[in-house]
């Protein structure tokens, strides 16, 4: 027998369940118990970038949108810089804007908000672009292990056609699935995404 | 002069460099997906209408997964690894007082430091405190049910709480939940991001859970399963168990400088 490696094995994935949000967001439970919350508010008086708000609903194998349903998203600042110590690249950083936040879904609609600002086209280690885009987490009661997708910015074209994880996809089709729709209500820049978790239109998820 | 001979001549090998391993790239092992539960598990019915049908597709981890979301101590308060105190209004809640610790790691066996471990849980009767919980069993006026730590430098946590009870779901008319607490763990970057449940060793809703049993590997379900420790119990206070959580190695190191550990 050779030398064992011993590496560890990963601690396996668990539903959320359907109270994902007394230990998440507890608000949404129904009671106020920590000082401090994280909450669906990216953007904070000295975030530099254009506002957005991120608009959208996951809707299950029969069309119905989850209402039990809890998003985180990640995404890099206006100049394309994670506020994490292993991006490299030469985007300035700002306080105030950490670049992650969570939101449940509204318990009747469905609808999922977040309020942020439009990321910044993304280097990578070797120094390629990638479209702005936004990583998203997608945990719920009846999801086993956390979904993992991205949002595009349907205003990008040039940007998005130029993408290198875009154009790992293989059918044109279903690069759609992962484009936010741009437009403007009450004077505020919306964007609006559809996740379906299956159907003709099934979004791409990752194995990241 | 023989091919090897001649290599040795070759003035490119005069001045050799010593071999240093390539610095990685910083991206994470990939997932053994057989550990973990599948997406779709038709004995868990929720999950039949909500599992992806299309594979996954798989991306070489860029720096938007090797990143992740950073937390410090000013994003917590000083009861929220106490879930005895940190909803008390008129005294304790009912139940066995417990201390729930543990070390996060990585793959490589490595402590995960300064990384946001969050916990939610029935109370002692099985009841959330949720307003979509109509469970029988009585609310505790004292008891919240949630609670959050930061690992300390060696990726070690611990929070006081009490054992939550078994409770009844709607999934076959007579299935209950195994006594468990509910966590969420960040890591370092994105793609380590998990949600799991602790389990309580000697329960024996575990072997008939439609949830737990969603996983197909023996070793790894019983890796949910925390055991009791009596040493790190306090003497006529609380029972301790322990509960170790691995999250994804990563390859090598991202920073320029070799840093201890990497
Ligand atoms: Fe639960």
């Amino acid at each position: 027998m050779p030398q064992p490696l011993n590496y560890l094995k990963e601690t396996a994935s668990q539903t959320a369940g359907p109270y994902v949000h007394i230990g998440l967001i507890p608000a949404m439970a129904g009671f106020d118990i920590f000082e401090k919350n994280f909450s669906n508010v990216l953007v904070t008086p000295n975030s530099k970038g254009e506002r957005i708000t991120l608009e959208g609903r996951v809707l299950d194998g029969s069309g119905t949108p989850l209402r039990d349903v809890l998003l985180e998203i990640w995404q890099a600042n206006a100049a394309g810089r994670y506020n994490h110590p292993a991006d490299r690249s030469a985007g300035a950083l700002e306080e105030g804007f950490r670049g992650w936040g969570r939101a449940g879904s509204d318990f009747d609609s469905g609808l999922v908000t977040f309020e942020t600002i439009k990321p910044g086209a993304i280097t990578d280690k070797t120094g390629r672009k990638c479209a702005p885009h936004v990583n998203v987490w997608i945990v719920a009661r009846g999801i086993n292990i956390g979904l993992n997708t991205r949002l595009y910015f349907s205003d990008e074209e040039a940007a998005n056609a130029a993408d290198p994880v875009l154009n790992l996809i293989e059918q044109p089709t279903r690069r759609k699935t992962l484009i936010a729709t741009r437009s403007e209500r009450a004077g505020k820049v919306v964007y609006s995404f559809t996740i379906n978790l299956q159907g003709p239109e099934e979004t791409v998820f990752f194995d990241v | 002069m023989n091919a090897q001979a001649k290599a040795l001549q070759d003035p490119r090998l005069n001045r050799p460099e010593p071999f240093t391993p390539p610095l990685g790239d910083g991206g994470f092992f990939q997932r053994d997906r057989s550990i973990h539960p599948p997406a779709y598990a038709p004995g868990y019915k929720s999950s039949v209408l909500r599992s992806p049908r299309q594979s996954l597709l798989s991306l070489e981890n860029s720096v938007s997964e090797i990143t992740g979301p950073v937390f410090g101590h000013n994003d917590l308060g000083p009861l929220d690894n106490d879930l005895i105190r940190n909803y008390a209004k008129d005294g304790d809640p009912v139940g066995e007082r417990i201390i729930v610790h543990g070390r996060v790691l990585d793959e490589t066996g490595r402590g995960v430091p300064n990384t946001l471990v969050e916990f939610w849980q029935a109370n002692a009767g099985g009841r959330y405190r949720h307003k979509k919980d109509t469970y029988l069993a009585p609310i505790d006026p004292n008891f919240g049910g949630c609670g959050r730590a930061l690992t300390d430098d060696t990726g070690y946590y611990y929070f006081r709480t009490v054992k939550p009870g078994p409770y009844p779901w709607r999934n076959f008319v007579n299935s209950w939940r195994p006594a468990h607490i509910h966590f969420s763990v960040f890591g370092s970057g994105f793609a380590q991001r998990l949600i799991t449940q602790m389990y309580f060793e000697g329960d024996p809703l575990i072997p008939v859970c439609p949830i737990l049993t969603t996983i197909p590997d023996k070793d790894a379900l019983d890796r949910l399963v925390a055991p009791l420790d009596l040493n790190a119990s306090t003497p006529f206070d609380s029972l301790a168990y322990r509960f170790d959580i691995v999250l994804r190695g990563q390859r090598s190191t991202y920073f320029e400088n070799r840093t201890a550990g990497n």
